[in-house]
């Protein structure tokens, strides 16, 4: 089997918009079966399989080269990938599924605008709580980065996978990181993101994997997908 | 890449070279040490916060409820076995093992490797105790075969004693010291301080407001979430309003600093740039001075040239616990390899790991796989 396999999301408003985007690109995609069947395949395109994955499956399957293109969150490439640029290309910006990373802080926190800020804010915090400030995030890697950048070093990441803004009025954590599209949530749960807080501005990539076999009948398809599609190339690799 | 699996010939060559350096550590009578690969993280994160995860490897082990830890060095774990038999003494270890690093992605580096080191802990002759190590390695690797090793030193020490010789207010001169290990940082302060910073509005309005009452208004339109107190938000408006009241730096003195911080070429020339640049504050770093130009006397006596080492200022700022003596062996002309071997002094670690006071500690590791690469 030399398919060129498109992974795509399966569910929601992601694979819908996914689907819309490869459409408007003259790329029709079929659902095989019932809409509750994972299986679906392109129209006129020979030598090109579908497979339905979770988004968060997806830089996964990109990296093992199980799917030699895929769609997800530039926010999970970067956060899954230590160095995404090796593993994957992303030739095309989606357009949907924009979601800011922010860092927050309680909206009461007069004295904590910028990182700059919150680094001696977090310092004193030790002094005082002989404890390091807790930040709750799921962007483990992110944050490190972003916060490294920075310079801010005396706070210790705190796992949460959900319900995150919840997390200073619950007393599990003092701050928090994490994905915002209008700003609603943060400030029910009385958080206000710092002015120099945005770690990245995600939306839906999408990615050509570097580490899958490209044999020559796989980069075939490719360049056929991409002629109809108009991306800049038709080299998977460049 | 992983770490090697080895036998016949190699193996045997590498079992050599552990024992040559073992040999070479009891001559300067450190004492024989083990410590385990595994220990609870929670130290280290201490320590070196969540950069740490990006250096070693940790893992949740519900059957004892705590993070674990690959000893990514032996530093800490041989300080640890020295305080459990009590800070209040001076020994000598030496040790022979793994270290596990995670690696950044690209260049083929081991994130397995065996480090042979020697610790010098409780030594109130610290040029001697600096001396002993540095000579114990460059020996070491003479007996391994690299005869005259590419040499870098540096002495975090100086950079401190300048700071806290400098006049500024402590809140200045404690967030410099903090950030020394953070150079891009440590520039931004420094920027700050010269430049001056100007309340905005809002903390300036907050600011003139009797402390008790100060908050009130935000408190009505969002809820005070969180364990950091009201009263610690109010603390720092209050020591914003006197970081912007307090006189700037003047250009000289960041001038001065960074002029420090730039000196990089032959050893033997530091100590008169240093004392060219440092000419003006007196007193106060004599004492820092004397000790480096010692230093440099005694690692001539014990073979190891001024004049064919280079001194690089800021060498150790990548790494937060170095905060004195610092040095770097490298393959003659081999930028290519990692270095064969490096260490340096510690002193207040010890401290953040439970001495009543700083105790000097200065270490440091051959890695003789890298040795290994070298010499075949």
């Amino acid at each position: 089997m030399s398919d060129l396999i498109i992974g795509l999301p399966s569910k929601g408003r992601l694979r819908d918009d996914t689907m819309a985007w490869f459409a408007d690109r003259g790329v029709e995609i079929q659902r095989d079966g019932s809409e509750r069947e994972y299986a679906a395949s392109v129209a006129g395109l020979d030598g090109v399989s579908v497979a339905m994955l979770s988004a968060g499956e997806m830089p996964r399957e990109l990296a093992s080269g199980r799917i030699h293109i895929g769609v997800t969150g530039e926010d999970l490439i970067r956060e899954r990938m230590a160095d995404h640029e090796r593993i994957v290309r992303m030739p095309a910006a989606m357009g949907f599924g924009h979601a800011d990373l922010v860092v927050a802080v309680p909206a009461v926190w007069a004295d904590v605008r910028t990182m700059h800020d919150l680094d001696e804010a977090a310092h004193a915090f030790l002094e005082r709580h002989r404890q390091p400030m807790r930040i709750a995030t799921k962007y483990h890697a992110l944050t490190r980065a972003f916060f490294a950048e920075h310079g801010v070093a005396d706070y210790r990441l705190v796992d949460s996978q959900g319900a995150t803004e919840a997390g200073p009025k619950n007393l599990t954590c003092e701050a928090i990181v994490d994905i915002t599209s209008s700003g609603e949530t943060l400030r029910a749960n009385h958080l206000r993101t710092l002015d120099d807080g945005l770690i990245l501005a995600s939306q839906a990539m999408l990615c050509v994997s570097q580490t899958a076999d490209w044999p020559a009948a796989t980069r075939a398809s490719f360049a056929a997908l991409a002629g109809r599609m108009g991306l800049a190339s038709d080299d998977p690799q460049a | 890449m992983l770490g090697q699996t080895r036998t016949g010939a190699a193996r045997t060559a590498l079992e050599g070279m552990r024992t040559a350096l073992a040999q070479r550590f009891a001559a300067s009578d450190a004492a024989p040490l083990d410590v385990p690969h595994l220990f609870v993280a929670e130290t280290l994160l201490d320590l070196y916060g969540e950069d740490l995860r990006g250096r070693a490897f940790l893992f949740d082990d519900p059957s004892v409820d705590a993070e674990l830890c690959l000893r990514p060095d032996f530093t800490v774990p041989v300080l640890q076995a020295h305080g459990a038999g009590g800070w209040d003494r001076a020994a000598r270890y030496r040790y022979d093992g793994p270290v596990f690093r995670r690696q950044p992605a690209g260049p083929d580096r081991p994130v397995e490797y065996i480090q042979s080191g020697i610790e010098i802990i409780g030594e109130t002759d610290t040029v001697r105790a600096d001396v002993d190590v540095c000579a114990a390695l460059h020996g070491g690797l003479s007996d391994l075969g690299v005869a005259s090793p590419d040499v870098t030193i540096g002495d975090l020490s100086i950079l401190i004693a300048v700071l806290d010789a400098l006049e500024m207010p402590s809140a200045r001169r404690a967030a410099l010291r903090r950030h020394l290990w953070r150079p891009k940082r440590f520039q931004t302060l420094l920027d700050r301080a010269v430049d001056g910073v100007a309340l905005s509005p809002e903390i300036a309005a907050l600011a003139g407001r009797p402390t008790e009452t100060r908050l009130d208004d935000l408190v009505a339109e969002a809820e005070a979430v969180g364990l950091r107190g009201l009263d610690e938000v109010s603390a720092r408006i209050d020591a914003m309003a006197a970081e912007a009241a307090a006189p700037r730096m003047p250009r000289a003195e960041r001038a001065l600093i960074n002029a420090v911080i730039a000196i990089d070429g032959p050893a033997d020339r530091a100590p008169e740039r240093l004392r060219t640049i440092l000419d003006g504050l007196g007193d106060a770093v004599t004492p820092v001075l004397a000790r480096f130009e010692a230093r440099l006397e005694a690692l001539a006596a014990a073979g190891l040239d001024p004049a064919s080492m280079r001194f690089e200022a800021s060498f150790g700022r990548n790494l937060e616990y170095y905060d004195g003596f610092v040095f770097e062996m490298r393959a003659p002309g081999g930028a290519v390899h990692p270095p064969l071997a490096g260490g340096g002094r510690y002193d207040a670690i010890t401290m953040r790991l439970g001495a009543a006071r700083a105790v000097p500690a200065v270490g440091g590791i051959v890695r003789p796989e890298a040795v290994l690469e070298v010499v075949r």
